[in-house]
């Protein structure tokens, strides 16, 4: 007998091209390829109109801070003539507290231009904050499917004020225990509704952070006379990398380096109940920000706006006692009280500005807000309560879910590089998996993989090659 | 005594429901999680009158109607920043001596916002 899941997933497609209001059959080439510049370009908002938009929505135009405390203090544990300057985009001055607003101006937009009567969106971070919000403003009813809580009803601190503050706003928020059965359940109410799906992965919400990778470029030229050496970027589903990144080039910098960074959560399951409460962070960690880039297309539309590894230089990782020294560093250093996980690319930012000259540039591009279980010491001390050690001392002892290690000087903060040749390859085996068995790619497949990893077609012919032996 | 475990209809309430029993939750999960219901909690306004632990209606800000057992009145949010973290207390004042540091023996630090 088919379940209640079977029978939602079975027609799940036809619920989704009704919520989302957009065919995307139209933009499939092959069992592989698809159009991406085309996908992106069919809602027919240029970057200007975005602004406009975004300006009347209360989202963009966000501080742009140089760190000069925090710069001279690289400089301290750097070698001779290194430390580049750090400045960061503080994008917790948006409406509700985070770039994330930036993505639901736009959904929002799309949604009542179309005439949906509401919104829902399947987000335990920021996202629901910013979605709730917009809805607010535009007078659209909201539903906020939250994964929240283990099986004994505890909840993570960070969840439950993202609970609050969507609550606060006027949405409906549906909390529930841990499981990859939350998009069943909001596919389940879209078909209840008729609601329009605030996805986080449609054109929409990731071309609006583009606006983002736009102001990077235009405040540092006119800050530095320059673009910046590198941005880097808080990565876990992939649209905070993508939709600067389109930006950044959209604004001419070129020569920018995209460097994406996440908290290493290596060791933890994303669906396991146990782990669940034993991450301390719940967004810009590798659970989300490997799995994305290595098959952006297992989100919740048919395919998915946000392909970081298209625009990534490289991909750093941190650990979270070191993120959480930071955001301490931070607050005494700079005057700057934010959220953690939105520090994750500060931290690797310290790190990366060892390496680079002094006359080097670096954006943080984000900041999220912070407050009662939103911070770190309200991290901290859940995870005390939920039997992670914490303790002081080398950084690389940092074992997620059982250790967290504060460094204890600011030279024992190191990022690390993670491979994205490797990242690439399991991209492009996930690709071909995908595609169903026997499908042979096309010569117009290979060049899609191509863009689509930031490669060229002779490693992808070799990539596939290696598959094929194996 | 105020009773406190009992809802008037217009009341604020959470309710409380399971999704999916463990049977036929999707197949691709971890032991641990597979052997637990998928449960959700919902606030609304309560229809008619009841007591924790009693199935009960709401109706959702949104407008839903969705039944479930009662869990809580006037729901509220209890998270904090709890105690101080003693392995971070020492960071600020290390790292302004440490900037201070450098900025003495640095020429051409300058120092400041």
């Amino acid at each position: 007998m088919a379940t209640r899941f079977d029978e939602i997933m079975s027609r799940r497609g036809e619920i989704m091209r009704r919520a989302l209001g957009m065919d995307y059959a139209q933009f499939e080439q092959s069992p592989i390829a698809f159009d991406y510049e085309g996908m992106m370009a069919d809602h027919g908002y240029s970057l200007a109109d975005i602004k406009a938009i975004q300006a009347a929505a209360g989202v963009g135009d966000t501080p742009l801070l140089e760190l000069r405390n925090l710069t001279d203090l690289v400089r301290s544990v750097s070698a001779p003539g290194r430390g580049a300057r750090i400045f960061v985009k503080d994008e917790a001055a948006n409406l509700a507290g985070a770039f994330k607003d930036r993505r639901a101006s736009m959904s929002i937009h799309v949604a009542k231009e179309k005439g949906y009567e509401g919104v829902i969106a399947a987000t335990s971070g920021n996202y629901g904050a910013a979605v709730s919000s917009q809805a607010a403003r535009y007078g659209l009813k909201c539903i906020i499917c939250q994964e929240t809580f283990d099986s004994r009803h505890i909840g993570q601190p960070e969840i439950v004020e993202k609970s609050r503050i969507c609550e606060a706003y006027g949405a409906e928020v549906v909390q529930m225990t841990v499981g990859p059965e939350l998009f069943f359940h909001m596919v389940e109410l879209l078909d209840q509704t008729g609601y329009f799906a605030a996805s986080l992965y449609s054109s929409f919400g990731v071309s609006g952070i583009e606006t983002l990778g736009l102001e990077i470029s235009q405040e540092m030229r006119e800050r530095t006379g320059a673009d910046p050496t590198a941005v880097i970027v808080t990565h876990a589903g992939g649209g905070n990398t993508t939709g600067t990144a389109r930006g950044l080039k959209r604004a001419g910098a070129t020569s920018t380096q995209i460097v994406s960074a996440s908290v290493d959560l290596s060791g933890l399951h994303m669906a396991s109940d146990r782990d669940f409460n034993r991450k301390s962070f719940t967004t810009g960690h590798t659970g989300f920000g490997v799995p994305f880039a290595t098959w952006p297309d297992r989100a919740d539309v048919p395919r998915n706006a946000a392909r970081p590894l298209r625009y990534m230089d490289r991909y750093l990782t941190v650990t979270q006692g070191e993120v959480f020294y930071v955001t301490e560093a931070l607050v005494k250093l700079e005057g700057l009280e934010r959220g953690p996980a939105g520090n994750t690319a500060m931290t690797a930012a310290v790190s990366l500005a060892q390496e680079l000259p002094q006359e080097a540039t670096i954006v943080v591009q984000e900041t999220e807000y912070t407050g009662a279980g939103k911070h770190h010491w309200a991290q901290l001390n859940f995870a005390r309560q939920m039997g992670v050690e914490v303790r002081s001392g080398d950084p690389t002892e940092n074992t997620p879910g059982k250790v967290i290690v504060i460094p204890e000087r600011l030279e024992q903060v190191r990022a690390k590089d993670f491979d994205l040749d490797r990242m690439r390859k399991s991209y492009v085996r996930n690709a071909l998996a995908n595609a169903g068995a026997g499908y042979r790619p096309a010569p117009a497949d290979v060049e899609f993989l191509a863009a689509d990893t930031n490669g060229d077609v002779a490693t992808v012919e070799r990539m596939l090659e290696e598959l094929k032996e194996a | 005594m105020p009773d406190t475990r009992t809802a008037q209809p217009g009341d604020w309430v959470e309710v409380e429901c399971t999704l999916l029993e463990p049977a036929d939750r999707s197949k691709n999960l971890p032991p641990d999680t597979a052997a637990q219901p998928l449960r959700m909690w919902v606030k609304g306004f309560l229809q008619t009158e009841a007591e924790i632990g009693q199935q009960a209606m709401v109706e959702t800000i949104t407008g839903r109607r969705v039944t479930g057992t009662l869990t809580d009145i006037d729901p509220g949010y209890f998270h904090t920043f709890g105690r101080p973290i003693p392995e971070l207390a020492h960071v600020g004042r290390d790292l302004r001596e440490r900037l201070a540091a450098y900025r003495a023996a640095t020429p051409g630090a300058k120092g400041g916002a």
